[in-house]
């Protein structure tokens, strides 16, 4: 199987699906020539050209906004804000419009939308162009939340959501861009809503997505040397959630820690907990739950501050062994 | 009191409905018509505030008594398939476009048989198979979707134009300025539609806007735009059909601005307390787009006292049958509360 980048498994869905699919098309900035801010749309310009690769002004309101009226009327816009971030600036067109339509209007409407959002720390591009915000996406009811953390995952997630008839926020890791991984060529999807275990293990669950799946995938490696078995579970889609895949692995295990870059108060964390505590998993719980998330501070500059913002290899592999080992 | 310099606008006073008429090829029967809508849309109103008075309303309501001619020239004056996009003030709108008014009155009252089957009430109002996509509870909500309905009726190469209707609150919205330069740029099918009745809730117009009227903020990207007198239906008509043409031969979006008044308060808390009496009965007596209309065509002889009356009562009964149909319609049944929340 070929191997390829996150990156180039976004690019080739997006093109593969347009090719397939004229009502398909690309909004957002410098997605032309310059091949969008992360490279994702690279070329995309020169075959479909300026109707369907659509350059905006820098208006991320109106680029969600354009891309739910053009959804609502029989269209399948991608749209790509630049950073994360920047969802910020559209979450009107994006919660009050795109995810409500369908619902306010009595079931008679549909928004078959994607916004794509590159996010997360590591890049040192500071607070405002580095956050984790899949927390708050997730509050809305209407709203999928997709966070692939492999370039495999990314095409099969990403071509179910732009098939998907309703609005999917698209969570892109920045540090993932890079990252290569086995991609059969040609079209497969992956069910949204539908948890991966990335790494078998009877000691301890570890749920995560995006980039926290690699690093905890690293770390699972490291302590199987040592007869510590992670099980690593990738949610994938963040809403709808598979709690039955968490609750499952719990049992199996007796043992949660739940990793994310996202902050940490109202992150999605205490949502897996929840999930638990209210199951039949929770007496399966041999230690308490635990979580390991972005710590409550906007993205510092500095790398070494950066880092320590963040869950890193060092910090899950200490958490697994406190759980483990009753020490925390 | 707010004043409105009629020297200022664009249009000129209709003061001879044959005159017009025939400029415009309207026949007698398309303005009794249009009579009879502004009527219908005046008692719709007057009706939902007469249900929300008799405690039957759980919710809120935006009328637009006052508001009709601006409703009225412009659902005629677009083509049916046209989309429509509108803001919370939004009934004589849908009334004026054609839409069933028991539907409306089943959707205000929260019924299953309502529009939007009593989920989105009288704020949401909508009906997508017909593209009307809905009323709009967020000021400037319409001007958020507007650029993409352009946008793919552009991209699919349709004849349809894509009118967004908002008010003079939402002009001082940041997307107001997004969208207009969004659709400038791509040259969209987009008639914007300033339905300016003078206040964002309790804000006047003159103490909240730099610049007026708001047509000038248009022409900052290059778009053209209109002032017009909102309660002289048949300026309303062909300004906006001029507009609607313009908008669909591909020369890019148009702006319109229609001067008019609302009755009602802004919603059921509003207690007019920004607003004199004097001023509101100077628009009533004077400016009422009823009134005006309903003299010019009786000055013309193309309707007469007996007539006016058969249509009050007429559209009286229809009102009154929408009650009855809102009312013997059943409620939601509560295990649906979840349904539609995802396609």
């Amino acid at each position: 199987m070929p191997e390829i980048t996150y990156r180039e498994a976004i690019h080739d869905t997006m093109v593969e699906e347009m090719r397939r699919d004229e009502d398909v098309f690309l909004i957002g900035e410098d997605i032309g020539t310059y091949g969008g801010a992360f490279g994702v749309s690279a070329g995309m310009l020169a075959e479909f050209g300026p109707d369907r690769i659509r350059e905006t002004p820098i208006s991320e309101l109106a680029i969600v906004g354009a891309a739910a009226g053009a959804a609502m009327v029989g269209m399948k816009p991608i749209a790509e804000l630049m950073f994360m971030d920047f969802v910020l600036l559209a979450l009107e067109p994006l919660m009050n419009q795109a995810a409500k339509a369908r619902y306010m209007f009595g079931g008679k409407a549909t928004v078959p939308m994607v916004v794509r959002l590159p996010g997360g720390s590591g890049t040192g591009a500071a607070a405002q162009h580095s956050q984790s915000l899949e927390s708050i996406l997730m509050h809305i009811p209407g709203i999928k939340v997709v966070a692939p953390s492999t370039a495999y995952d990314a095409k099969g997630l990403l071509l179910s959501a732009i098939r998907d008839p309703n609005p999917v926020c698209f969570v892109e890791h920045k540090l993932l861009y890079k990252v290569k991984g086995e991609v059969p060529e040609g079209e497969y999807t992956i069910p949204l809503g539908v948890a991966d275990i990335k790494h078998v293990g009877s000691d301890i669950t570890v749920v995560t997505s995006g980039i926290m799946v690699q690093k905890s995938l690293a770390v699972a490696k490291k302590l199987r040397q040592e007869g510590i078995s992670v099980e690593v579970l990738d949610l994938r889609t963040l809403r709808p959630m598979d709690t039955q895949a968490i609750i499952n692995s719990v049992k199996k295990t007796g043992r949660l820690l739940v990793v994310h870059e996202a902050v940490q108060t109202g992150g999605w964390a205490g949502e897996v907990m929840a999930v638990v505590s209210s199951s039949e998993a929770f007496g399966y719980l041999d230690a308490p739950m635990r979580r390991l998330t972005g710590k409550d501070v906007p993205i510092p500059y500095n790398r070494f501050l950066e880092a320590a913002a963040v869950p890193q290899e060092d910090d899950i592999e200490a958490e697994i062994r406190a759980i483990v080992s009753n020490k925390y | 009191m707010t004043t409105w310099k009629k020297e200022e606008f664009d249009n000129f006073e209709t003061t001879d409905v044959l005159v017009k008429s025939i400029e415009l090829g309207l026949k007698q029967e398309q303005l009794v018509d249009m009579y009879r809508t502004m009527v219908k849309i005046r008692l719709f109103e007057e009706m939902a505030d007469k249900q929300y008075a008799l405690g039957k309303v759980h919710g809120t309501m935006h009328l637009s008594a006052g508001q009709e001619a601006v409703a009225v020239g412009t659902g005629f004056a677009i083509t049916k398939g046209d989309y429509l996009l509108n803001h919370h003030r939004g009934h004589g709108h849908f009334i004026a476009s054609g839409a069933d008014v028991n539907k409306m009155m089943a959707e205000f009252l929260g019924k299953e048989t309502g529009y939007c089957r009593g989920r989105g009430g009288s704020m949401h109002i909508a009906d997508v198979t017909a593209n009307n996509l809905g009323a709009n509870g967020i000021v400037g909500g319409g001007l958020q979707l507007a650029a993409g309905v352009g946008l793919a009726v552009q991209m699919k190469k349709k004849e349809q134009i894509v009118l967004t209707i908002f008010g003079d609150g939402a002009a001082n919205e940041g997307i107001f300025h997004e969208s207009l330069n969004m659709a400038a740029i791509w040259d969209l099918p987009i008639l914007y539609l300033c339905e300016n009745n003078q206040y964002g809730m309790s804000a006047n117009v003159a103490r909240v806007s730099a610049k007026t009227p708001f047509k000038d903020r248009a022409a900052a990207y290059g778009i053209p735009g209109y002032y017009i007198d909102g309660n002289d239906v048949l300026a309303v008509y062909e300004f906006i059909r001029n507009a609607a043409e313009n908008a669909r031969s591909g020369k890019g979006p148009v702006f319109v601005e229609a001067q008019t008044y609302r009755y009602f308060g802004h919603s059921k808390s509003d207690r007019n307390l920004y607003r004199t009496k004097e001023e509101i009965d100077y628009w009533k007596s004077v400016e009422d787009p009823i009134i005006r209309f309903e003299k010019l065509l009786l000055t013309a002889n193309l309707i007469d006292d007996q007539s006016i009356s058969k249509i009050k009562e007429e559209m009286s009964e229809v009102i009154d049958e929408s009650v009855i149909f809102a009312e013997n319609s059943p409620e939601p049944d509560v295990k649906d509360v979840m349904e539609w929340v995802y396609a």
